[in-house]
């Protein structure tokens, strides 16, 4: 069994506060911001995923809707399923027990997520304390201690301010945290973003080491393909709320089949490969506005290998194996998440045989 | 410290001892400014209080023989005894060296050392005003939690407008209305005065809470909006922090991550501001007093403005510029404890 399972998950931002009355929930009203729109993925145990995209693609919004961590507007719907049980579903003391002990979470630029008031070494033994009250102020020292020489940090720096520490040291400390009760998974939301160059070598090195070590998951989320394909199993990217490819790291990130994942692989040097410096490319334009989102593939107005009916189709993921198009998406959910072939899946009509004008069809039928 | 993969090595002793020699010294450096620096303030202020009331119009001999026939030569007399017949400097060295045997004189219209009236007015006025500024703060602090907790419920914006509405109300006006309601209508409240006479024993303490409670209804009221302003502000944007989702994601209890991050981050401005307004405890309320006819050393110094009093008007201004300058002080060497990143 995957120890997490994403299925169909949506993230809408309500307006205000008084929409997401009871009678209009599960209804699209006026003003609604769909931040996240039906994203499925599915994590084993030990296994590295990869999140991919640009900025306001909904990626952060999506690793704080796997805890609940969004504010009251966000409304969520679909299935988190993290070792068996829905997040989505269970009660706000159980969400609390998982919460740390179960997954844990790097968050990014970790100036600001620690406490400026309080000692790290407290703020590390705070969910230790939390999740195992018998555990007495010893052994949490103890722990403390050790938890910071794991990650290259002498014990004696528990009694460190986080002003104390350099950037790179405070991620550490954040790691350091995050590990504290044994969890499962730990989510790693754009770990490395503040940090220069050299640093974030160190620390992403860190993060493998520790995760591979203890055999936790990662779902690493960053806009940095490149990172992220160094790091990861897996790689997922994604576009306006949706995920648009999906697949193994070096395939995604070599071989992209959708033209975002394309652009976005193309925006980084490629590790090894310094002819890959003068083949960088941008991509023109912005994200859409998850407001306003254009019709068809949302991809559509920055693609540079449109064709005329992509503004009226918008295709989900297909396995991109030279497989026969299924009928419709019901078939394909019937055969599970991962398809034979290389498992690439991307969300583009190019990926189907007969470009997807079987589904302009459909729609005008 | 240098950031490697690999655990870093302990730093020498020696280094260590260094550091900590220099970190004594910086400490030392940075209470000796705030202490220097306070005692300049003070010295300015017992310069400014001699030169301030000898500019303010109004002569004392004049004002205290008022409506009484008074010959020249009685007026004269009267200068003599005052000491303002002498020549300013050497009225002011006099006044400089009583003032550092903390000998103010005697007061022109009490005939009394004005230490000796200083001491009798002076626990009306901190029991009044202490206790307004301890009440408000509470009431502020407690207030701009719930309404920053919940901001954008109708308990906020019914809390936020009733407090505004109070700030903007001027105090000698609401204690007038507050009178007249309260004591002359309903007759629940003595009109003014802090005992009743004939009161005897330990009846004297409900006695003085049944004259303090208007008084200081009238002073927490205008003030505590305040308190419920910064901390509400300040909490909000405490509650936008980072370390707040990390608090969270940790499965604490909205509860303690309340308490326990969000509040005590939130809290440092509002510490400034409540030492701030702790300074001006002595000082009293001079328009409050006066009109209840609190018996503090507001309405002292109202009444030693009217003349002008000037060995009263003079230790007066003192006393309440030193505890402005003592409480500011006493933030500024608490500031420290409170928020490491400040610390020297």
């Amino acid at each position: 069994m995957s120890l997490l399972e994403v299925k169909d998950l949506t993230v809408t931002y309500r307006a205000s506060t008084s929409a997401a009355s009871p009678e209009k929930r599960g209804s699209a009203g006026a003003g609604d911001v769909p931040a996240v729109r039906g994203v499925s993925f599915t994590l084993d145990a030990g296994q590295k995923l990869g999140l991919a995209g640009e900025s306001g693609c909904g990626k952060s919004t999506m690793a704080l809707a796997l805890l609940r961590l969004l504010p009251k507007t966000a409304h969520l719907t679909g299935e988190i399923r993290f070792d068996g049980e829905d997040l989505l579903t269970m009660s706000w003391g159980r969400l609390r027990a998982v919460r740390w002990a179960g997954a844990s979470i790097v968050f990014q630029g970790a100036m600001h997520s620690l406490n400026a008031v309080q000692r790290i070494g407290a703020q590390i033994g705070e969910p230790i304390r939390l999740h195992s009250p018998k555990v007495g102020d010893a052994e949490i020292r103890r722990r403390v201690g050790e938890l910071l020489e794991h990650v290259g940090l002498p014990a004696r720096r528990a009694d460190a301010y986080p002003h104390e520490l350099s950037g790179g040291q405070r991620q550490r400390v954040m790691i350091a945290m995050a590990l504290a009760c044994d969890p499962q998974l730990i989510v790693a939301d754009e770990p490395t973003t503040a940090l220069d160059v050299m640093i974030q070598a160190q620390i992403l090195t860190l993060i493998e080491s520790l995760v591979a070590e203890q055999g936790i998951s990662l779902l690493m989320i960053s806009h940095d393909l490149s990172v992220l394909a160094d790091t990861c199993d897996r790689l997922a990217i994604m576009y306006a709320g949706r995920i648009v490819e999906e697949g193994p790291a070096a395939t995604v990130f070599g071989a992209a089949r959708h033209p975002y994942g394309q652009a976005l692989a193309a925006a980084f040097p490629r590790i090894g490969d310094p002819a890959s410096r003068r083949r960088l490319q941008g991509l023109a334009g912005d994200p859409p506005d998850p407001a306003d989102l254009p019709a068809g593939c949302s991809f559509h107005p920055r693609c540079a290998v449109r064709l005329g009916h992509c503004d009226l189709v918008d295709p989900s993921l297909w396995p991109t194996a030279g497989r026969e198009v299924p009928d419709d998406g019901e078939s394909h959910k019937g055969k599970g998440n991962r398809p034979a072939g290389d498992g690439t899946r991307a969300a583009c009509v190019r990926v189907l045989p007969d470009d997807g004008l079987s589904l302009v069809e459909k729609e005008s039928a | 410290m240098a950031d490697s993969a690999l655990p870093t090595a302990p730093v020498p002793q020696l280094a260590q001892s260094v550091r900590d020699r220099s970190g004594v010294r910086r400490r030392f450096r940075y209470y000796g400014e705030k202490l220097g620096g306070s005692l300049v303030s003070l010295f300015a202020v017992i310069l400014t209080s001699f030169f301030l009331f000898r500019i303010i119009p109004g002569d004392p001999v004049r004002t205290m023989t008022h409506g009484r026939p008074v010959s020249i030569e009685q007026q004269e007399q009267l200068r003599r005894e005052f000491g303002l017949d002498r020549p300013l400097a050497e009225q002011f060295w006099s006044y400089l060296t009583g003032v550092l045997r903390l000998d103010f004189g005697d007061s022109f219209q009490f005939n009394r050392p004005v230490t000796e009236l200083i001491g009798d007015r002076l626990w009306p006025t901190v029991l009044l005003v202490g206790t307004s500024v301890l009440v408000s703060a509470a009431l502020g602090l407690w207030l701009g939690v719930r309404c920053a907790w919940n901001h954008g419920s109708l308990g906020d914006r019914v809390n936020t407008g009733v407090a505004l509405t109070l700030w903007s109300v001027p105090s000698f006006w609401l204690g007038l209305i507050l009178i007249v309601i309260f004591a002359s209508e309903l007759g629940w409240f003595p009109t003014s005065g802090m005992e009743s006479t004939g009161v005897e024993g330990w009846e004297r303490i409900p006695d003085l809470a049944h004259h303090m409670v208007l008084p200081l209804v009238t002073l927490v009221a205008v003030v505590y909006a305040q308190y419920l302003m910064i901390m509400r502000s300040s909490l909000l944007d405490e509650m936008g922090s980072d370390y707040i989702v990390t608090a969270r994601a940790k499965g604490l209890r909205d509860v303690i991550v309340r308490r326990r991050h969000a509040v005590p981050n939130a809290l440092l401005p509002t510490v400034t501001l409540i030492f701030v307004n702790l300074g001006f405890v002595v000082f009293g309320a001079v328009l409050v007093e006066t009109i209840f006819s609190w018996p503090g050393l507001g309405q002292l110094f109202y009444s030693g403005l009217s003349v002008p009093d000037l060995p009263l008007v003079q230790g007066l201004f003192i006393l309440f510029s030193a505890a402005v300058i003592l409480m500011n002080l006493i933030a500024d060497l608490l500031y420290p404890v409170l928020d490491p990143r400040v610390r020297p």
